[in-house]
């Protein structure tokens, strides 16, 4: 029996008065990839931004329901978004470094946050193994320096990566981490994935369901019943499971590409 | 109630037809065929035949304007330095009798003044600035919805207001009421060498000057920066927050490095306005022929170009009237310089 990293009890995400998630309760377990699909605009990026409480930055948009963090509620009226983001990094769909940083900036961006003054060797050595972590290292050992808005796409993410893990969060979310990149970079990120498991618990949303088949442990189906609906997760397994015979035929539709 | 309402209309739009005609008369020529039939459309279309006629000849027009437009800021560019060289050129030569306040050279004259300008200019500029991009920051980041526009509407008529207006506020309301924060000031600073001196009883001193004349460039610095903070990438908005920043170390993080050069031009707009400000600073304005100074509270304060040559305007005659173009000759080439100098600073540095 794994043990449980987070867990969500009826949680619901509006966008003003227009409900986009309906009551999702859910368990991911610690350092396993857990993945989420459906068809677009089923609501799972926004499910997966209410999980570090990132879906607020939007105007009018409200949560209600529960997020366990270690016996914690994330959405305690007491509890600092802003803690809760430390501790789980997210991973966007286009790549963001911050441009006019150097590379190795970019990497101590969070860790900077936190920690006001950090020795120059410490520094160091969170760049270089963050870099590391993300199989970034060899590639820009050599021009730490310069702006990270010179590497390719997929090194973007890879940067983007290392620079989530530098902060050492227990949860890592990635909201479609591969759908800029062309094939060579998403298997970098991949095999990335896999190797980060045995540290980090990982969130993913991907279109993509090959990519849910290789990487993860669990997979959620997200859908809507209809437009204008909200999205539910309708069915949510171990991945082999979820793929080889799923319990409901909805899923098993669109796994097949009957739709969506 | 119909009846009523349906009167009025028919006569409304009788009248509206006649100018509306004439606009459309020239618009055959454009849609020979008629655009109800698109089957006529396909048949008549030949890449040799010319169709796009008519919309070479906008092109063409919209290029012949928009270079004439480009032309005549040249030309008047041109015009006005041409102007000011030629009218101004007599003056430099010119002796203690010809020029205005009996200087003895055009140079003792310009001196202190182009120092005024500057020095009034600046400090305008100091005090504006933080206060403008902290208004801007307010309002696109932290200010509910509902108050944001109505405060950005209200920075915004602040530039409204006329300078005579701002020159007689600063000198019956402003300028008495800072006098009386002067005294202690000096009393409690004055060992500062900008706060030295015996302060002041009336306020209309240069301090006064650059307030009033920070209050006029305050919506400038502060409609442009707010633009550029709206203009910040989300992306980076995301990356900074998922990070765990706050408010403002996100504000730090994704905002200002998009946002420093926005910030940069605004503030040079600013001071573009305030070094060729007359009016306020004419009003305003205690000064004292021929000084140089920082001090900030005196009674004795140095005048500026612009609200020198407005004094003087009137009496001018011979050559005092080419001495005082002569002296816009020189704000206008410190104008050209802080601007050229601003472009510097702005332009991406080359990585």
């Amino acid at each position: 029996m794994t043990a449980t990293a987070l867990k969500t009890h009826s949680l619901s995400a509006y966008y003003g008065d227009f409900l986009a998630v309906a009551d999702v309760s859910m368990t991911i377990d610690q350092r396993s990839i857990t993945a989420l699909i459906g068809p677009s605009g089923c609501g799972k990026s926004t499910f997966l931004r209410t999980l570090n409480r990132m879906h607020e930055v939007i105007p009018h948009a409200r949560v209600t329901g529960e997020i366990t963090l270690a016996g914690e509620n994330l959405y305690d009226p007491g509890v600092d978004p802003v803690l809760v983001r430390q501790r789980i990094g997210m991973v966007f769909q286009r790549p963001n470094p911050f441009p006019t940083m150097s590379i190795r900036d970019n990497v101590l961006a969070g860790v900077k946050l936190q920690r006001s003054r950090l020795p120059r060797s410490e520094a160091d050595d969170v760049v270089e193994q963050s870099l590391r972590s993300a199989n970034l290292w060899i590639e820009v050992r050599d021009r730490l320096g310069k702006p990270g808005a010179g590497l390719s796409g997929g090194q973007q993410q890879r940067l983007c990566i290392a620079r989530a893990i530098a902060v050492q969060p227990d949860i890592l979310l990635m909201d479609e981490p591969c759908s800029a990149l062309d094939p060579i970079s998403t298997l970098a990120i991949e095999e990335l994935m896999l190797e980060l498991k045995s540290t980090y618990t990982v969130v993913i949303v991907t279109h993509n369901m090959q990519q849910a088949a290789r990487v993860s442990d669990k997979t959620g189906f997200f859908n809507l019943a209809a437009v204008r609906e909200p999205g539910r997760l309708v069915e949510y397994a171990d991945t082999t499971t979820m793929f080889s015979k799923p319990k409901k035929k909805e899923t098993a539709d669109y796994i097949a590409g009957r739709f969506g | 109630m119909t009846i009523l309402l349906a009167d009025p209309a028919p006569t409304r739009a009788e009248s509206a037809e006649p100018p509306a005609d004439p606009p459309q008369a020239p618009a055959p020529p454009q849609a020979p065929e008629h655009p109800d039939h698109p089957d006529h459309a396909p048949a008549g279309r030949s890449l040799l035949a010319g169709t796009a006629s008519w919309d070479r000849v906008a092109d063409k027009a919209a290029k012949a304007t928009s270079t004439a437009a480009g032309a005549i800021i040249l030309v008047a560019l041109a015009a006005v330095g041409v102007f000011l060289l030629a009218q101004g050129w007599p003056a430099l030569r010119a002796g203690p009798d010809e020029l205005p306040a009996k200087a003895e050279s055009f140079w003792t004259l310009a001196g202190p003044l182009a120092f005024g300008s500057l020095w009034a200019a600046t400090l305008a500029l100091l005090i504006a600035t933080p206060i403008a991009v902290g208004a801007a920051l307010f309002i696109t980041l932290y200010a509910p919805r509902k108050i944001r526009g109505l405060l950005a509407a209200a920075i915004d008529l602040l530039a409204a207001i006329p300078s005579v207006v701002y020159g007689l506020w600063g000198l019956m309301v402003f300028a008495p009421l800072v006098a009386k924060f002067y005294k202690p000031l000096s009393e409690h600073l004055g060992w500062i060498p900008l706060f030295a001196g015996k302060p002041s009883a009336t306020g209309r001193t240069i301090l006064t000057a650059a307030l009033v004349l920070a209050v006029m460039i305050l919506p400038i610095i502060a409609s442009v920066s707010r633009e550029v903070f709206r203009q910040t990438p989300p992306l980076e908005i995301e990356a900074s927050l998922a990070l765990g920043a706050t408010r403002w170390e996100m504000i730090r993080m994704a905002v200002f490095p998009h946002a420093r050069s926005g910030i940069v031009s605004g503030a040079m707009l600013g001071l573009g306005r305030a070094l060729g400000e007359t009016m306020a600073i004419a009003m305003v304005l205690s000064p004292t022929p021929f000084l140089m100074t920082f001090r900030l509270l005196e009674s004795q304060n140095p005048n500026t170009v612009a609200a020198f040559v407005a004094q003087n305007f009137p009496e001018a005659h011979g050559t005092g009237v080419n001495a005082l173009i002569g002296l816009g000759l020189i704000l206008f080439v410190i104008t050209f310089a802080v601007n050229w100098a601003a472009r510097r600073v702005v332009a991406p540095k080359p990585t």
